[in-house]
């Protein structure tokens, strides 16, 4: 397991430099970051020149790329446009961005599987045809649209709820947002389970289990549950990168400021340290969920373990 | 008033004398897009504590169907057990509720499968497999139920069976996953084993192993054993008798040495003489001609019809009984005589 760990970190780092340096590239073409910080003032050659070079902008772009990410090791984010400094932004985004994904996966996770199992172990059956039902009409909705519906109704016209997210986004306002963000994994999460669940009753294992005497709650919850779910598991470590990009779609619709709009401030202030920085967390985070679900994934199916 | 306690314990005379298992005019169906499949159409066998009855057939012969059907561990729908008796100890588990059913799965008669890969649960230790028997049937703890794994393992014959007690299936070779199997079954020392194809999916050396050691514990236990299999060459050294099926029927059954010294049903001899032999190297080996017939449309008729090299106009139309053929024998062909005769 302690080797399997390692390895799975190791692997990490190409994929952090991989994307990191991808999007320094792309920021760094977005425009003349110096021309931004004077608006519609021209500034003047001499300081413009000093600052491209206390910016480093005159070096090669590798260059600029290790001195970035050895200042970020350090700490140092760098500024934003108005020269707030990037970690403040962070701090303050972050946990909110992190609060309504976590809502949203929780949802996903706890309802999906639920209505999984039920629909994959009584499959045919009216229950079984209306999770199906249901969960095709939720994948065929694009997200903004029942976001901005549910807003409505459960908001606007009903008041049953803050139709957009109070100051420091309590876990209650964030319960609305988060539905709408999980709704379609959810409905994957739904039918993924469904289909596993339906294979895996069909499993020789499974026969093996009734055979032995056991009482069927034990078969289910022992013997089929757990193999069902390596799939589940899996695809919902991939899903936290999906919701973490949603997130930044569903803050807008709910009015959240989170790190889709801190990152939005950056590109229409072209500010390539707030940009930069805001991905390369959530380059981080995305990394460490993967690695989580990946540890999860190794301590449900041996196999992994050992492999 | 010990006495009147006592009488629920005593076994009624029928049970006594009435053989472990007894199946009587067995009928299982599949309900399915195509129509109905019928698996199983009037099965007839019996086996006492100690002895063993091999199952032999073609695939699709009905064999799994049947024995899944004693086990009670068919899939009701789509299966459906529409007429017949499984009399084990003198009672019916047709008649039995649930909860009674599941109670002698396990402990009064166990199953092994072919595929112990497959049948193992992958993501499970073997000793949580072998100790959960303890566990559910017997109420042990964790501790003690594991101490009972690796003495079973030890009883299979499994190396090092304390160290590999927390090894998962796919750590383990074929041969030693179907000892596992077996000590799975033998846990609870039952009266019944059903080994469903047990060395099918094993190496040629391993399969005689492995079948030696089952052997060699039905024996110690006195269990009763209903051996399925489609290899005659395996039956001849461990079976007391054998029931041939065919489209869901027993089409002869007899004590071993007699099937092989002069088969009563044409099918019968036509298995006999497909078993590859050292003395006929080199030459062709003989295959009955033709497929088993689609279980959704049975000939009518004798259903080995159209493959019969002996068929007549009669085994067309009329469905031959099981005749007794000497004594504790019986052939499912009008021509069973002239079948012996040859
Ligand atoms: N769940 C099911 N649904 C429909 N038909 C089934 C089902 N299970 C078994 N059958 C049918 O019942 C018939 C008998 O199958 P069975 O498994 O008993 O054959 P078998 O004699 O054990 O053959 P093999 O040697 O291949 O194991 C087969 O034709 C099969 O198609
Ligand atoms: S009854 Fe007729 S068809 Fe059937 S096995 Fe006997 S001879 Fe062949
Ligand atoms: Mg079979």
């Amino acid at each position: 397991m302690g080797r399997y760990v390692i390895r799975r970190l190791l692997q990490m780092v190409p994929v952090f430099i991989g994307t990191t340096l991808l999007i320094f590239v792309m920021v760094w073409g977005l425009g003349d970051p110096v021309a931004a910080m004077f608006g519609d003032r021209t500034p003047d050659p001499a300081t413009a020149a000093q600052i491209r070079h206390d910016l480093h902008l005159n070096d090669p772009l590798i260059q600029q790329y290790w001195i970035y990410m050895s200042n970020v090791f350090k700490g140092d984010f760098g500024n934003a446009w108005n020269q707030q400094p990037v970690t403040d932004l962070l701090k303050t985004a972050y946990p909110v961005t992190l609060r309504l994904t976590i809502v949203a996966f929780l949802i996903e996770a706890i309802v999906g599987v639920a209505l999984g199992v039920f629909a994959g172990l009584r499959r045919g059956r009216f229950f079984d045809t209306g999770v199906l039902a249901m969960t095709l009409i939720v994948v065929s909705i694009p997200t903004f649209v029942t976001g901005y519906v549910l807003q409505y109704f459960f908001g606007v016209k009903w008041s049953i709820v803050h139709p957009s997210v109070g100051e420091g986004a309590p876990f209650k306002d964030l319960l609305m947002p988060g539905l709408v963000l999980a709704g379609v994994s959810l409905a994957y999460v739904a039918r993924l389970t469904r289909t596993s669940v339906a294979e895996n009753t069909r499993a020789d294992y499974l026969r093996t289990a009734v055979a032995k005497g056991l009482p069927r709650r034990r078969v289910i919850t022992n013997h089929m549950l757990r193999n069902s779910l390596i799939p589940v598991v899996t695809f919902l470590g991939t899903d936290i990168g999906n919701l973490m990009a949603g997130a930044l779609v569903t803050e807008r619709i709910f009015n959240i400021h989170g790190v889709g709009y801190q990152i939005y401030q950056g590109i229409v202030h072209n500010s390539p340290a707030t940009v930069v920085g805001f991905v390369t967390v959530l380059v981080i985070v995305f990394l460490l969920a993967n690695l989580l679900v990946d540890l999860l994934y190794a301590v449900l199916d041996p196999r992994i373990r050992y492999a | 008033m010990t006495v009147i306690d006592d009488i629920s314990d005593v076994p009624t005379p029928d049970a006594k004398l009435a053989p472990l298992l007894e199946v009587r005019d067995l009928h299982v169906e599949f309900h399915t897009r195509d129509g109905v499949a019928k698996a199983v159409n009037g099965v007839n066998y019996s086996v006492n504590a100690g002895e063993t009855l091999a199952v032999l057939g073609e695939s699709g012969s009905g064999k799994s169907v049947s024995a899944q059907a004693v086990m009670g561990i068919l899939d009701m729908p789509p299966a459906r057990i529409p007429k017949g008796e499984i009399l084990f100890q003198g009672r019916d588990m047709l008649k039995m509720s649930g909860e009674e059913r599941r109670k002698i799965r396990g402990r009064k008669i166990a199953m092994i499968f072919q595929d112990a890969l497959s049948s193992l649960n992958p993501v499970l230790s073997v000793g949580y497999q072998l100790g959960e028997m303890y566990r559910v049937h017997q109420g042990l703890s964790r501790k003690d139920a594991k101490a009972k794994a690796i003495e079973l393992m030890d009883r299979v014959r499994i190396p090092a069976a304390r160290e590999r007690v927390g090894d998962y299936p796919h750590q383990f070779s074929g041969g030693m996953r179907q000892r596992i199997m077996i000590a799975m079954a033998l846990a609870l020392e039952p009266d019944l084993i059903i080994a469903d194809e047990p060395t099918t999916a094993l190496d040629v050396t391993v399969q005689a192993q492995v079948m030696e050691l089952l052997a060699e514990l039905q024996a110690e236990y006195n269990m009763g054993l209903i051996l399925i299999t489609h290899d005659l060459g395996v039956v001849a050294d461990v079976a007391d008798k054998i029931a041939v099926m065919y489209a869901g029927r027993i089409v002869e059954d007899a004590p071993v040495h007699d099937i092989y010294s002069k088969p009563a049903h044409p099918y019968t001899k036509g298995l006999l003489q497909s078993i590859p032999r050292l003395d006929q190297k080199g030459q062709e080996l003989y295959a009955i001609k033709g497929l088993p017939p689609n279980l959704t449309r049975i000939p009518s008729g004798c259903a080995f019809n159209p493959r019969c090299p002996m068929a007549q106009d009669i085994c067309r139309t009329d469905v031959p009984q099981l005749h007794p053929v000497g004594t504790a024998r019986g052939s499912a062909c009008h021509f069973w005589k002239e079948t012996l005769g040859e």
